[in-house]
């Protein structure tokens, strides 16, 4: 073997800094799953009947399902009587008030994940929800942004301030029978964030959910809903990570988007789960359920993900484009190292005349991580006009890795126009000995070589997370590449 | 500034450069000629430091260290350049940040702080009129979609920035029209004075008429076959290597 690829190759392990655990007491519900937990569920949050009904539903509906066997990713199976379906942190009396009252150790939790609870803090211009295994323990911003009409609270919050809004939207994008782990999910989940933009209202700043799982044996079921009202726009992040543990922790979310008439919705993910350790023991199952509902005309959603965690990772942020005219993207980079797997992609469903949607994924495998991209464009019989550019890269490091490319085109109107281009490449040895013949090392000269390859994704971010997500790439890549 | 001593170098076994003696001095062109697979791409690849050619018997002086202890990287720190004979095209990375990135590598190696954006802005544009470069190829990604004549004209540019002690041009001659070379060939001259080396690799005589040699040594078989003046090139171009190639023994006796 040559130098470089021994450097390619060794050049890994790079330590995950997020894997440390919370020492806070926990109010944690025994393991295991039936109705008397979900009543239970519903019961700690104060919910309305229907709701509760809607969580048994879909309870109901759940255990006549089987889990989805068609992701090239391979696990063992799940034993979900074993997981606890809700954790939170004690608390005297109802919940903080303000961001003072957060208990001390978690927002020492916080500072250490560098995301500021604090309303002054670095991320200055971002309000943060920051959610604690089962609930979000504090937001920021609240005020400011109600100010505008933009209401931008806790998912139990919404429930209870806005049972109106949120029953109108639940479930509307995301059905409760929509998939195994979306069932799953929609019977317990636990809280999330719920933004509702107003009509004409342009959101002042990025909104940001940060999610956190402490608890061993739990899984964090959390729920978002995101509604922009006619002519209004949102730019929303979500940011992840986990303790490390020998274990793996399940992550079944559902993110359902509404865009109205004109409204304009961009949702970002930068999500760092833990990845279980370089034998591919422990790690978190990132089973994810997102999707957008373009329901206005000349409405958008953009989705941007910036996958680097979690042990397995099962996603397919889509857009059902319904409105005339209406827009999807989908950005993605994915990455895989150690024994990571990832099967992710997207659905573009046109429904509306001329619609368009745009798909740029980048694949990148090191190590023995495996790396798979899904993908289905869909043109209805009633899309006239409608069209489609995708693009799938794939970028290897190593000879132990692998990447995959399933893309689904499904035409029913013939005056649809879909282009798909799709690349695997190899960081080469030339490209290597060139950075480094202009004084580059080989590890600055990877992260170049891999930031250039994402940069089409990159580029979609809001400028801070961008910076932070091509730190997280480079240092992902500290040692694994090949 | 280069002294290469009696070196041999194989590749997957087999033995391209036989024994190689070669001195340049500060301020000095030399030129390197010779048929096609004498060596003259392994002597260039060699003296930067590319993977898959063993050393089995010589060294190679730079400034007095001994270059072939040193990575790669450290080799363009210390002021060696290598104008390649197939630019490498590197998607998504601006030709502007890649040259920021070496710049700044180089800088820090030799302990100073990260060049001033102003400062190297400035650079950058008086070393493009140099080179006649268009201000689009700095946003370009790295030699992406560039015309072969883009590519070369590209090295000399990033050579003009960095502004090695001792730069290497493989066949950067090659796949250029007149114009182009004129060009390339303008751009080295306006970094030749008294302390740059430059070791000039080229299949034609062409090329010398635009950068003129001090020295010209002529490559056959892994073996410097014969130096001499800039006559030489002149010399090569009417009888071509034929001769040495057939005879190698008698091109030395020639030579000595």
């Amino acid at each position: 073997m040559t130098d470089s690829s021994q450097t390619l190759e060794t050049l890994a392990n790079s330590d995950y800094k997020y894997g440390f655990v919370t020492d806070i007491e926990q109010d944690t519900v025994p393991p295991g799953l039936n109705e008397d937990v979900i009543r239970l569920i519903s019961a700690k949050k104060q919910e309305p009947d229907w709701l509760l009904e809607w969580r048994l539903n879909a309870y109901r509906h759940w255990l006549t399902m089987t889990e989805p066997t068609w992701a090239r990713v391979h696990f063992p199976p799940v034993d979900y009587q074993s997981i606890s379906y809700y954790s939170a942190p004690k608390q005297k009396g109802d919940g903080p008030k303000s961001l003072d009252e957060i208990d001390p150790e978690l927002r020492r939790t916080y500072d250490k994940l560098g995301i500021p609870l604090a309303e002054q803090a670095v991320l200055a211009g971002v309000a943060v929800d920051a959610v604690f295994d089962s609930v979000s323990v504090a937001t920021s911003y609240k005020g400011k942004l109600a100010e505008k009409g933009i209401i931008f609270c806790s998912f139990s919050e919404a429930v209870r301030e806005y049972p109106e809004l949120v029953r109108k939207y639940l479930g509307t994008v995301v059905s409760y029978r929509d998939n195994y782990y979306a069932t799953l999910n929609s019977a317990v989940f636990s809280d999330g964030s719920f933004v509702y933009i107003p009509p004409g209202v342009r959101c002042p700043m990025e909104l940001s959910t940060y999610f956190r799982i402490n608890a061993s044996n739990t899984g964090q079921f959390e729920r978002t809903l995101i509604v922009a009202d006619a002519g209004a726009y949102v730019s929303y992040l979500e940011g992840c990570t986990a303790p490390q543990r020998d274990e793996n922790q399940l992550h079944a979310a559902v993110v359902e988007l509404v865009a109205l008439d004109n409204a304009s919705i961009k949702y970002s993910t930068v999500q760092n789960w833990y990845p279980g350790d370089a034998e591919g023991k422990g790690g978190i199952y990132n089973f994810v359920t997102k999707r957008g509902l373009c329901q206005g005309r000349d409405s958008k959603i953009s989705w941007t993900q910036v996958e680097t965690g979690s042990a397995i990772t099962w996603k397919y942020p889509s857009c059902i484009l319904r409105g005339e005219n209406s827009v999807g993207e989908f950005y993605s980079v994915a990455l895989t190292r150690d024994y990571q797997q990832a099967d992710t992609g997207t659905k573009m469903i046109h429904i509306g005349k001329n619609t368009r949607s745009t798909i740029v994924s980048k694949g990148i495998s090191a190590g023995h991580g495996q790396n798979a991209y899904r993908g289905l464009v869909k043109i209805l019989p009633t899309a006239e006009n409608a069209r489609n550019y995708s693009q799938c890269d794939s970028l290897l490091m190593g000879d132990q890795c692998g990447a995959h490319t399933f893309p689904y085109i499904d035409v029913h109107n013939p005056s649809a126009q879909i282009a798909h281009e799709a690349s695997t490449s190899k960081i080469s040895e030339e490209q290597l000995f060139y950075c480094k013949q202009r004084g580059i090392g080989a590890e600055d000269a990877v992260s170049l070589i891999v930031n250039g390859f994402c940069k089409d994704v990159f580029k979609e971010l809001p400028m801070e997370f961008a910076v932070e997500a091509q730190k997280l790439i480079e240092l992902k890549l500290e040692g694994s590449v090949g | 500034m280069l002294e290469i001593r009696n070196l041999h170098v194989t590749v997957e076994g087999r033995e391209i450069l036989q024994g190689i003696d070669l001195t340049i001095g500060p301020g000095e062109v030399h030129a390197i000629m010779g048929p096609n697979g004498s060596g003259k791409s392994t002597l260039a690849n060699v003296i930067a430091g590319r993977e898959g050619y063993t050393v089995t018997a010589g060294e190679v002086l730079f400034q007095g260290k001994n270059l072939l202890e040193m990575p790669p990287e450290v080799r363009a720190c210390e002021g060696l350049f290598l104008a390649f004979q197939y630019p490498v095209e590197i998607p998504g990375v601006a030709n502007l940040y890649f040259l920021k990135a070496a710049v700044n590598a180089v800088r820090k190696y030799r302990g100073e702080p990260p060049v001033d954006a102003m400062d190297f802005w400035d650079l950058i544009h008086e070393r493009m009129e140099l080179v006649k470069m268009d201000e689009s190829m700095l946003k370009r990604s790295v030699n992406e979609g560039f015309s072969g004549g883009e590519k070369k004209r590209n090295e000399v540019f990033q050579m003009a920035v960095l502004q090695p002690y001792f730069a290497v041009l493989d066949e950067t001659d090659s796949g250029l029209d007149i114009d182009a070379l004129k060009v390339v060939a303008d751009g080295v001259n306006a970094l030749r004075n008294a302390e740059r080396g430059f070791l000039v690799i080229t299949h034609y005589q062409r090329l010398l008429d635009y950068i003129v040699p001090d020295v010209v040594h002529v490559l056959v078989n892994g073996r410097i076959a014969r130096s001499g003046s800039k006559e030489l090139a002149l010399e090569l171009e009417e009888q071509g290597y034929a001769l040495y190639n057939e005879e190698p023994g008698r091109a030395r006796r020639a030579a000595a």
